[in-house]
């Protein structure tokens, strides 16, 4: 009747079109904002750090994909670019591009690679990084620099969180404006100090069902609850939780670090377990913690916990008893 | 309007306007039939008929053999050619009567039409509904007369008539409702005698509209009404749409009898009144031949093991660059080797597309897409990892043998996991060490 072959394959055959590096794209327009407000705030000091970040987290990520034999076109899957921004998003605007550099080969290599690259990382890569430099390199992690709108002495200058914590800034009446936490016209790291640029990536991330949603608003909320007691008990001596969601690391760890896919629960339930531990030990840490700033120990912390909290939030199945089960 | 619907699930493409506004068509008898003994769920008839003989149109051809079967009866009137193994739809060869169509389609002379089919016995309904060899139209094929015979301990209070029709492209079971809605309705009613429930319960997806202002009008006349339920993927999977109408949860492993529900298609409900009624056994069904690669889409009225090139030609023939032939929905149906396949009582659908390539797999990203959309709430993809690496008492914890396999998680899958393949895998693997320990 006819020779003609036809594809044999398992149900079924329609399939969505979204797709792996679809979404590490999404991700990547989402933070353009952010990199924009970060280039337009430490001008060609960002630069260097975005360009050394990026040539070095692909490099490592192709040397690694070489060494295991696997595909080189997985480069353009678009994770080690995000790892690249986020990890330079991170960094204090002062640092070295050497140091950007080795941060950027410990968070492909250590955070990523070694444990069989995408999809198979227990800690978020970009914040392996992070956590190596501060560890390894305390000092340059720590000096800050004013952007290039602002006139300060850049000897004393600190990000507003360093502010509040050593500086008593709410008796001495220096604490950063909410205003400026909001446009990020203030000290920080790259990436982090413009709240309404990560908003607008927010709104991106959203729109397009990136994220899961359970995951900001987790975190900010016990954050708030957290930090809202303290400032109601006594605000004299605690900033307000609208002050603690805006400044620091909070949104874009919030946003891009916390939601990571590959490194947060993937049940609900697990998901707030998750995005509340989160935004509790960042305020613990903020308030009583020898850091100034807790977002990073708070996710990598939390990150520890996916497989297990995985195993023990299995959904209910459609028609199960739990008591029988 | 309000609109009831299930938890997750997902939105593929329609695609049914390609055949939506065409009418349900008879396509003439092919030369040739092969119609095979296996067509349902359960085990083969046994043959009554040998190479020589004269059959006609109706004529049992195959036994029922034991209570999970269903008699198989001659599509055309004419010769048997042979009784052999031939191909079939479902992948692996089963025995097939061949008969060469006389053309005559002379019927049996003693099938009597009945005055009043509503005054039967719920006995005497199930009777005839087995004798006509009559199986759910919906995909399944589970013999109609098992499933209106609940055990006596599960009283019945609703049959729900499956007017969702939700795999993309099809559309015969939209059409019926168009076009019998009064048989349809008949059917559900002689269902609902049969298992001694009170009410029937329509439910129609609302991108059918038009069937279910019909439906709304229609049920007037019995008990029971038409519900209207938002357009979604897997809606007409039993144990959705019984939680999407009346929220109740049918237990795992349980059968919606559990719940005091009896599910019957649109199609089946039908069949049910043409049988019962006029004592016409099962050897036509409605079918969407349909797809971009199908030159002229329709839906037809096509007897029982005409092959499927034959069904094909009379819409215009396939295109060239169709690469895919489907039988039934692009979300579960069958893929085919070969056009000569027959089409028998399972098939919904014939469609041809040209499939794209498929996309890079990549490593799960714990994205958690597939645990979102799957409606039975599982967790896809850690079923998936239980099952690649043999943990078979995992994967039945976690509820692998609740997988309806309606493909949901493949669809959305960003990673294009091959999520479906490996939930087969997995539930073959627990049923058989399962058989293996009660032996």
């Amino acid at each position: 009747m006819t020779d003609k072959l036809f594809i044999l394959q398992s149900s079924p055959h329609f399939r969505d079109k979204d797709s792996v590096p679809k979404i590490m794209y999404v991700v990547i327009i989402a933070l353009l904002p952010a990199v924009f407000a970060s280039l337009y705030f430490f001008r060609l000091k960002a630069v260097g750090l975005y360009v050394s970040c990026l040539v070095a987290c692909l490099a490592t990520e192709a040397i690694f994909l070489w060494v295991r034999k696997k595909p080189l076109q997985s480069l353009g899957d678009g994770s080690a670019v995000i790892t690249a921004l986020l990890l330079a998003m991170t960094l204090p605007p002062t640092i070295s591009l050497e140091l950007a550099v080795i941060g950027s080969v410990v968070a492909i290599a250590i955070g990523k690679q070694v444990f069989g690259g995408l999809g198979y990382n227990i800690f978020n890569p970009a914040l392996v990084g992070r956590a190596f430099l501060q560890t390894a390199f305390p000092v340059a992690m720590t000096t800050w620099f004013p952007p290039a709108t602002l006139s300060f002495d850049t000897a004393t200058f600190a990000t507003p969180l360093g502010n509040l914590k050593f500086e008593e800034a709410i008796a001495q009446g220096t604490l950063t404006p909410l205003k400026d936490l909001f446009w990020g016209n203030t000290g920080g790291c790259l990436g982090e100090t413009s709240a309404i640029a990560l908003l607008i990536g927010a709104i991106i991330l959203f729109s397009k069902k990136t994220i899961d949603w359970r995951i900001p608003l987790g975190i900010i909320l016990a954050l708030s609850v957290f930090t809202g007691i303290f400032w109601l008990a006594n605000p004299d001596k605690y900033a307000s939780p609208v002050f603690h969601a805006l400044a620091g690391g909070l949104l874009i760890g919030a946003f891009f670090m916390a939601t990571d896919m590959v490194t947060s629960p993937i049940t609900p339930k697990g998901t707030w377990i998750y995005a509340l531990g989160i935004g509790f030990m960042v305020g613990l840490i903020r308030l009583f913690g020898g850091f100034p700033e807790g977002v990073m120990y708070s996710i990598l912390f939390m990150n520890t916990f996916v497989p297990l909290l995985n195993r023990y939030s299995r959904p209910k199945i459609l028609g199960e008893r739990r008591k029988e089960s | 309007m309000k609109t009831k619907t299930f938890p997750h699930g997902i939105h593929p493409p329609e695609l049914k306007n390609l055949t939506e506004e065409i009418s349900l068509q008879p396509m003439p008898a092919p030369e040739k039939v092969m119609i095979p003994l296996l067509q349902h769920f359960g085990a083969p008839a046994k043959p009554l008929v040998q190479k020589g003989d004269e059959v006609s149109l109706g004529q049992k051809i195959g036994e029922g053999q034991g209570l999970f079967s269903a008699s198989v009866h001659s599509s055309v009137s004419g010769k048997v050619l042979s009784v052999d193994s031939f191909h079939h739809p479902g992948g692996t060869p089963v025995p097939a009567v061949t008969i060469a169509n006389d053309g005559q389609d002379k019927a049996d002379t003693d099938k009597k039409e009945i005055k009043d089919p509503f005054s039967l016995s719920p006995e005497d309904i199930r009777d005839k509904i087995k004798e006509a060899g009559v199986v759910g139209l919906g995909g399944a094929a589970f013999p109609t007369a098992v499933k209106l015979s609940p055990p006596k301990d599960s009283p019945i209070d609703t049959i729900i008539i499956n007017g969702c029709e939700c795999e993309p492209l099809l559309t015969s079971d939209y059409r019926l409702m168009l076009e019998f809605p009064d048989e349809i309705l008949k059917g559900a009613e002689l269902a609902r005698i049969a298992t001694g429930a009170d009410r029937i319960i329509v439910g129609i997806e609302d991108n059918k509209k038009k069937a279910f202002e019909l439906f709304q009008e229609k049920i007037q006349d019995y008990e029971g009404e038409a519900v209207l339920l938002k357009t979604k993927y897997p809606e007409g999977a039993e144990k959705n749409l019984i939680y999407a109408i009346l929220r109740r949860e049918v237990p795992r492993g349980g059968l919606p009898f559990n719940v005091g529900i009896v599910v019957q298609n649109v199609g089946t409900a039908k069949a049910i009144w043409d049988a019962v009624s006029t004592g016409k056994p099962l050897f036509e069904r409605a079918i969407t031949v349909s797809g971009q690669s199908i030159t002229e889409p329709k839906n037809l009225l096509v007897r029982i093991g005409t092959p499927f090139q034959t069904v094909i030609d009379f819409c215009g023939g396939l295109k060239e660059d169709g690469n895919i032939l489907v039988m039934g929905g692009p979300m579960m149906g069958l893929t085919q080797w070969t056009p000569e396949v027959p089409v028998v009582k399972a098939t919904s659908g014939i469609l041809a597309w040209k499939a794209p390539a498929p996309g890079t797999e990549y490593s799960c990203i714990n994205c958690g897409r597939c645990i979102e959309h799957c409606p039975m709430a599982l967790v896809p993809t850690q079923l998936a990892k239980y099952v690649q690496f043999d943990k078979l008492p995992e994967a039945e914890s976690w509820g692998i043998l609740d997988c309806v396999e309606c493909g949901s998680c493949q669809y959305i899958c960003p990673s294009k996991i091959l999520l479906v393949h490996w939930m087969r895998l997995g539930k073959n693997k627990v049923m058989s060490s399962k058989q293996k320990k009660s032996a």
